[in-house]
């Protein structure tokens, strides 16, 4: 900070040139990122509050079946396998944001639909599954918190096309404009989180639920 | 085609509720005409509903708050009066009208007075103490402020279609499963307090960010008013702890829509599970309405003793610590349903460590006061009559922490006395003065002085004789939430407790008397400089009200109490020459807060009512408004150097004649 | 029901703690309380012989002060909550004169079923016992959270479906009490107290031996009936048919009561 800067005409204050310790608010990129960080963090307690759930009604199952007796682990492997990937598409959407190519942000972006869109055309049949078999969430307390923490996060990913399809349309639209760029960041971020939280899923709902 | 609405919901054969529906209604559509017809309507629009100015955005809180507090009280007073009569009797309202009315008076003072008073008051104050021009997302803090009034709304729908919940302020299972409460009332609290949280959870992550990165040059952490500390303590534990309020109802909605077993006691449910999840909440809740309610504490006390806030390192301690040990206390709220020793002793003694912070607050107030010269303004009155009030509140606290004495306290009259003398001794009591202190900022004239004292010692005396017989009753065994009862040693107890509520009443009257006097003479109480209170912190260094940039130029900080020194400065240098003026980039408005909140209207009330292609037309509409405000171009506007000199010099004119009039400014 | 008034020893243990927990804590309220009155009278701003010292913010003595009183108290009762919770844990054993009595407890809506599995006895909101002897409680509910309260004797504990919990006390007087369910569970709560008579031993076994031989019974028929949602108008005792009445309640193989709705199918009506 220059005396030039603290000139008389911009420190009605009179505090005069000082080491300040704080460079004043921070830019709006940085102020963007930082809030919705702190949305992320909301949104993993509230998921911190399914799996605590889970946890407790494991061993639930009311004479129904387990976790053991109905569990695929082959499905999860290949919803796993689209959810990692399509966090590695976005990744390519994000450099091709940065880099403002329009044709490979779009072939990314669609990338990761389809990947997105695989994974819960995947969980959707496997729910559709249990309720044929009589497993569905309300026949036990074990199944409910199971349904409602796997069905929350694809509630969330399904939230997450929709926020999807809108980016796409909005850089189509309007190019890669500063606020949209943001926007674009903080839809990275919650693609990304949702990943995260798929790691904790299926550890703790599908490998530990197998070998309860 | 309507799901379980019928006409049948409205409570033809109830005349409480059905005659005050009706006047409420009338009163709203009256009101309502009369702005369309005297033309008001498109300043309403533009300057209030559609505006993202934390400061209007601030004053609607406020409103909410003040106009659901004559909701609860009308309550809490029904409620007084039925306990002082039903004595071997059954009163004036039915078990399932009281039930309904307990459980609206927690709800709505807790969700709908408390919380947006607090967030109403920090909205206004924050970016004004930080010195900056708005909060970090101001479009995110209308849709925050009108998804609570969404809550509010359907709440008090719920008078007049259908009924409310008949659980409590807190719906525990089973009593709240579809099996014991078959009707709307817990679907109107459900989807009420999800809505309205998301609304929470908003402001929580604005505020945080708005302390954590935007702040005026030189304010480093330790440099920030006190109640910027608490502001970010306090909304800290809301992004913490909504969440797990959002999680637990949607599993108690998952059990009754969708017949899932979280907390069913068939297939498996977990009644103790829903009392951990809800209490995690629960406990950080009460520090979330408190902590700001001491920030406010602390700067009243600081300008009206003439002193800088006393040990403020140790307060930014004690705050912080509050915050993090507040979470780990919860189990406090259930030690009689059987955890065993060592998990009771273990939650009593944590509770009590909470008491050491506040005790330290406690104190530091006091030696504010001490050597100070003490000014008995209103908010000075409020906060020292706090600071008794509350004391005595913290130690009935204490002592329901120690769980054997909680074995014979839990659930009785004890514990309502003491959760009101805290509420009211502290949240209330700080919301009132932080009211007070800060309406001339808001507005540009102060409140009437006679009438603010007044409704102090109306509320004041009024709380201890409505609530230490509450303490009486639940030495001699009396619990809460009866309809009546047939144990004569109550009755008195409870006849004294109801002049207490009568007395109150008498204090709301002066405040809104208060209000209505104060409008008229405003001239008279004129705030001419933007500092009627010779005040410490940034938010004075600007006119009252502020324009809407907040500041011309961005203040520059040194350290604490940054306008008491840039105060003593300008005494000691004089004037200074005028400062360069150059634009302002402020954001637009936007409907999009009030438009969400609709469609989040039409969505909870289809969701009560099980009206399904309803709540997908909501959900339509919601998410088309979202995309409309992304598509939006121009998302600021800018303030010409000109305009904003024009604002600022003649604020700066009302100042140096103030200055000069007084020689010092005492 | 005066908590004031204890008639046993976990009560008198109880009262002890609260009235020496409130005593030690006004030791610091009072002189604060009238701290905080002396500072705002002596340092108003119309007194001109108090001192003023406009700069005064910090002082490290006084800190130390500060955190020390309140951090000291709350060592003091944090050891009181120790030692108390687990010398009044509910389900801690009570010394007393004989074998004791076990009473199996089930809270309806909106009435208390009180079981003498030993003495195959049950009764009906009200519940007698002998003086002096420890009293094993053994509760659950039928439906919804309650919480079993008799204030003059001591701790109350909720009752859950599907759970037991246990409380342990002692009555060592003889006389008429009262309890009540210190947790709010419907339109029906206000009147869920219950007399408790607290007799001799030797009355107690005449009691019991006489409401053995009387002709209603208490099996899995007559309990279903109770389970319907209704205040009952009398204090009626039972000869217990089935002494496994209780476990098959607690674990749920006789499922939780009806609801409003289900009651109102049934046909059992409010009485009031």
């Amino acid at each position: 900070m220059t005396a030039g800067a603290l000139a008389e005409g911009r420190d009605p204050g009179f505090v005069g040139f000082a080491d300040l310790g704080y460079e004043g608010p921070a830019p709006k990129r940085i102020v963007t990122g930082y809030g919705f960080w702190i949305f992320l963090l909301s949104d993993m307690v509230m998921f911190s509050c399914f799996f605590a759930a889970y946890a407790v009604l494991l061993g639930q199952t009311a004479g129904g079946p387990s976790g053991a007796q109905l569990f695929n682990l082959q499905n999860v492997a290949v919803e796993t396998g689209c959810l990692l990937l399509s966090s590695f598409a976005c990744g390519m959407a994000s450099i091709a944001a940065e880099s403002r190519n329009h044709f490979w942000f779009q072939i990314a972006m669609i990338v990761t639909c389809v990947l997105g869109l695989a994974f819960l055309a995947i969980e959707f049949r496997e729910f559709a599954d249990l309720v044929a078999r009589g497993a569905g969430p309300s026949r036990s307390a074990f199944l409910s918190a199971f349904f409602t923490l796997v069905g929350c996060h694809g509630l969330h990913v399904s939230g997450g096309i929709l926020w999807l399809l809108t980016m796409m349309a909005q850089v189509f639209a309007k190019g890669f404009r500063a606020d949209i760029q943001r926007r674009f960041l903080c839809f990275a971020l919650f693609w990304h989180a949702l990943d995260i939280i798929w790691v904790a899923v299926f550890s703790v709902v599908y490998l530990l639920g197998s070998a309860a | 085609m309507f799901g379980k609405l019928s006409w049948a919901a409205i409570p033809i054969d109830q005349p409480i509720p059905l005659v005050t529906g009706a006047v409420v209604l009338v009163v709203i559509l009256a009101v309502l005409l009369w702005v369309v017809a005297s033309g008001h309507m498109p300043y309403l629009w533009r300057e209030w509903i559609t505006s993202v100015d934390h400061k209007r955005i601030g004053v609607m809180y406020t409103l909410l708050a003040a106009v659901m507090l004559l909701r609860g009280f009308s309550d809490a007073i029904m409620m007084r009066a039925q306990q002082a009569l039903a004595f071997q009797s059954p009163g004036f309202l039915p078990p399932e009208h009281y039930n309904q009315i307990f459980s609206a008076h927690g709800t709505i003072m807790i969700f709908f007075v408390a919380m947006p008073f607090v967030i109403g008051l920090m909205n206004l104050v924050v970016p004004l103490q930080l010195g900056v021009r708005d909060v970090a997302f101001p479009t995110l803090n209308s849709v925050g402020f009108w998804l609570t009034a969404t809550g509010a709304l359907l709440v008090n729908v719920s008078l007049v279609v259908g009924e409310f919940a008949r659980t409590g302020w807190l719906p525990y299972p089973p009593l709240s499963e579809l099996t014991y409460s078959p009707g709307v009332g817990v679907d109107y609290y459900l989807w009420s307090l999800e809505i309205s949280g998301v609304g929470t959870l908003v402001a929580g992550i604005n505020l945080v960010t708005t302390v954590l990165k935007i702040r005026t040059k030189g304010m480093s952490y330790m440099r920030m008013p006190m109640f910027c500390w608490t502001t970010l303590a306090s909304n800290l534990l809301i992004v913490a702890a909504f969440p797990i309020l959002t999680a637990t109802l949607a599993m108690l909605i998952l059990d009754r829509y969708l017949g899932f077993h979280f907390f069913t006691n068939d297939a498996g449910g977990n009644v103790m599970m829903f009392m951990n999840l809800i209490w995690a909440w629960g406990h950080p809740e009460v520090y979330i309405l408190v902590l700001p309610a001491f920030g406010i504490f602390s700067e009243v006390v600081s300008t009206f003793s003439g002193k800088p806030l006393f040990g403020y390192r140790s307060m930014v301690l004690a705050t912080m610590a509050i915050c993090v040990i507040s979470f780990m206390v919860w189990l406090h709220h259930f030690f009689t349903m059987g955890a065993g020793p060592d998990v009771n002793a273990i939650f009593g003694i944590a509770s009590m460590i909470i008491a050491v912070p506040t005790g330290v607050k406690i104190y530091n107030w006091l030696f504010t006061m001490f050597a100070g010269r003490i000014r008995f303004t209103t908010p000075m009155m409020w906060s020292i009559g706090f600071m008794v009030t509350f004391i005595i509140g913290g130690l009935t606290g204490v002592l329901v922490a120690v769980p054997p004495a909680d074995f014979l306290l839990h659930n009785s009259l004890f514990l309502v006395a003491h959760f009101h003398n805290v509420i009211i001794g502290g949240v209330l009591f700080g919301a009132f003065a932080g009211y007070t202190y800060w309406f001339p900022k808001a507005f540009g004239f102060r409140l009437h002085e006679g009438l603010g004292k007044a409704a102090f010692w109306f509320w004041l005396i009024g709380f201890y004789v409505a609530f230490m017989p509450l303490y009486a009753v639940g030495f001699l065994g009396m619990t809460r939430r009866m309809q009546h009862y047939d144990v004569a040693e109550w009755k008195p107890w409870l006849m004294i407790a109801s002049v207490g509520s009568a007395l109150i009443l008498a204090g709301i009257v002066c405040q809104v008397l208060q209000l209505i006097v104060s409008i008229r003479d405003r001239e008279a109480l004129r705030d001419l400089t933007g500092d009627p209170w010779d005040g410490r912190s940034l938010e004075w260094a600007t006119a009252s009200p502020p324009p809407v940039f907040n500041f011309a130029i961005p203040p520059i900080v040194a350290g604490e109490d940054a306008y008491w020194s840039m105060k003593r400065h300008a005494r000691e240098e004089g004037a200074s020459k005028e400062p360069d003026y150059e634009p302002i980039e402020m954001p637009r408005n936007s409907p999009t807060g009030f438009v969400c909140a609709f469609f989040a209207t039409v969505m909870g009330f289809a969701m009560i009512w099980h009206i399904w292609w309803m709540v997908i037309a909501g959900f339509i509409g919601a998410f088309a408004t979202f995309v409309v405000f992304a598509w939006r171009d121009h998302d600021e506007y800018e303030v010409p150097a000109d305009e904003v000199a024009r604002l600022d010099r003649a604020n700066l004119l009302a100042r140096r004649e103030l200055l000069t009039a007084a020689g010092s400014l005492r | 029901m005066n908590i004031l008034d204890p008639q046993g020893p976990i009560a008198v243990a109880e009262k002890t703690i609260l009235i020496d927990s409130i005593g030690i804590m006004l030791a610091i309220v009072l002189p604060t309380i009238a701290a905080i009155f002396a500072f705002a009278f002596w340092f108003r701003q119309s007194n001109p012989s108090a001192f003023y010292w406009p700069d005064w913010e910090y002082s490290g003595r006084l800190e130390l002060v500060v955190w020390s009183i309140p951090a000291l108290t709350v060592l003091l009762l944090g050891g009181v909550a120790w030692i108390g919770s687990h010398q009044l844990d509910p389900a801690r054993p009570v010394a007393g004169t004989g074998q004791g009595v076990t009473v199996q407890v089930v809270s309806l809506d909106w009435k208390w079923l009180f079981i003498y599995p030993d003495q195959r006895i049950a009764t009906l909101n009200t519940l007698t016992v002998p003086v002096g002897a420890p009293l094993h409680f053994q509760l659950t509910s039928a439906s919804v959270l309650n919480a079993f309260f008799i204030p003059q004797f001591g701790s109350m504990i909720y009752t859950m479906n599907g759970m037991v919990t246990r409380l342990e006390l002692r009555a060592d007087e003889v006389g008429a009490y009262q309890g009540l369910s210190s947790h709010f569970s419907g339109d029906g709560f206000p009147d869920m107290l219950f007399d408790v008579h607290v007799v001799s031993e030797p009355e107690f076994a005449s009691w019991a031996s006489g409401a053995v031989r009387g002709d209603r019974a208490l099996n899995t028929d007559s309990y279903k009936e109770l389970l319907a949602q209704s205040v009952p108008k009398d204090k009626l005792s039972y000869r217990l048919d089935d002494p496994e009445l209780f476990q098959a309640i607690a674990t749920q193989k006789i499922p939780p009561g009806p609801g409003p709705e289900e009651t109102a199918k049934i046909g059992a009506s409010h009485v009031r």
